[in-house]
């Protein structure tokens, strides 16, 4: 890549994070329909089940998702240079903004109007995160074993640490493969060859999720 | 990791538990990782704007480092079927987790209640109308919670 070229995609990870960070209340989550659109579709620097190994991958090492996931997907597209650039780009705007608002948070504190704004505020940010998982789980669900793991991880989560749950995951991803192989099923990793997809997203909507 | 900041605060003596309370408020208000942004009030409150910018450094450093790590691996591994395998599992266990997120956030607004209240009807309809625009009418998420908090003005004040 020419040094100017470099640069240009350095700064296109900046700004493409920098968009996205204002947007990351209620932690990282309700950024991914957002890196979707951004990362996946308009740059397309990455594919859709890229973007969602990148977050199992944020969530299994210590600290926030929004800036592991930036910084992910900077190295994954320019190394070293590209995650300094994307994980400067999401931590900058909400730098500012936590700033200001902790500065001007003695006039606003006790203003009802900004209180009854969050209330509402809060339940968009559920419905952001809800639509995170519709589109994750579209990558992920691939067949009945995919769809029974994704079930059983939300009761787990009750008990277990994240980080353990993963870990279990990962643990079941290499069982199920290798029952399947010794049993002679055919294994679909991804979503590459499936027609009927839309078919085995059902059960979330019927769960209204 | 809220907690270790507290007992990292006290020891210090930084600043007292009613202020962090407040300081944990104003970071789940703002975009971005409560931590993050809890290390940053803490620092600038502590030392001002150079305080802020350490605090920032120091949340981040360990970020970088970790991922630098753990990508390098990955890029060298990811071709063999056993993490393909792995990946198979953790990505159903990632919708899992945003699932719980979004479950839990809920659980804390009041969303999700035994008793309807006319409260909670108005919060899952304003959850509702907010997945349809974002699915359906494909709105911008920042438009979807600048729109919900005008309707929160109207609703709830």
């Amino acid at each position: 890549m020419s040094m100017k070229g470099q640069w240009k995609t350095l700064f296109q990870l900046f700004w493409t994070f920098f968009k996205i960070a204002p947007v990351t209340f209620g932690g990282g989550f309700a950024m991914i329909p957002l890196i979707e659109n951004e990362v996946v579709e308009k740059r397309k620097w990455m594919k859709s089940e890229e973007v969602t190994n990148v977050f199992a991958l944020s969530q299994s090492v210590p600290g926030a998702v929004a800036i592991n996931s930036a910084t992910f997907i900077g190295h994954r597209i320019a190394g070293m240079k590209g995650a300094m650039a994307a994980m400067i780009g999401v931590s900058l705007p909400t730098f500012l903004i936590v700033l200001l608002l902790g500065i001007v948070y003695f006039f606003i504190q006790d203003n009802p109007k900004i209180e009854s704004a969050f209330i509402s505020i809060r339940a968009s940010i559920v419905a952001i995160i809800a639509y995170a998982a519709i589109k994750i789980g579209k990558t992920a669900v691939v067949d009945k074993s995919t769809f029974c793991i994704l079930i059983a991880g939300i009761p787990v989560l009750l008990f277990l640490h994240p980080v353990m749950v993963i870990i279990a995951g990962a643990l079941a991803g290499i069982v199920t493969i290798s029952i399947k192989r010794k049993l002679g099923y055919e294994v679909k990793m991804d979503k590459k060859d499936r027609k009927t997809e839309e078919n085995d997203f059902e059960p979330f909507m019927g769960a209204g999720i | 990791m809220i907690p270790v900041i507290e007992s990292e605060v006290s020891q210090h003596g930084w600043m007292t538990t009613q202020e962090f309370t407040d300081i944990i408020a104003i970071s789940g208000m703002s975009p971005g990782p409560v931590t993050a942004n809890s290390a940053i009030l803490v620092g600038y409150s502590t030392a001002g704007l150079a305080g802020a910018i350490s605090s920032a450094l120091g949340i981040l450093l360990p970020a970088i480092i970790f991922v630098t790590v753990i990508a390098t691996f990955f890029s060298k591994l990811n071709h063999y079927p056993v993490v393909q395998s792995m990946f198979y599992g953790l990505r159903p266990i990632v919708t899992s987790l945003i699932i719980f997120a979004a479950i839990s956030l809920a659980l804390s607004n009041h969303m999700i209640a035994v008793n309807f209240s006319w409260h909670t009807i108005s919060l899952l309809l304003v959850f509702g109308l907010s997945l349809f625009a974002l699915m359906k009418l494909r709105w911008h998420p920042a438009y979807v919670i600048i729109l919900s908090g005008l309707v929160g003005v109207v609703l709830y004040s």
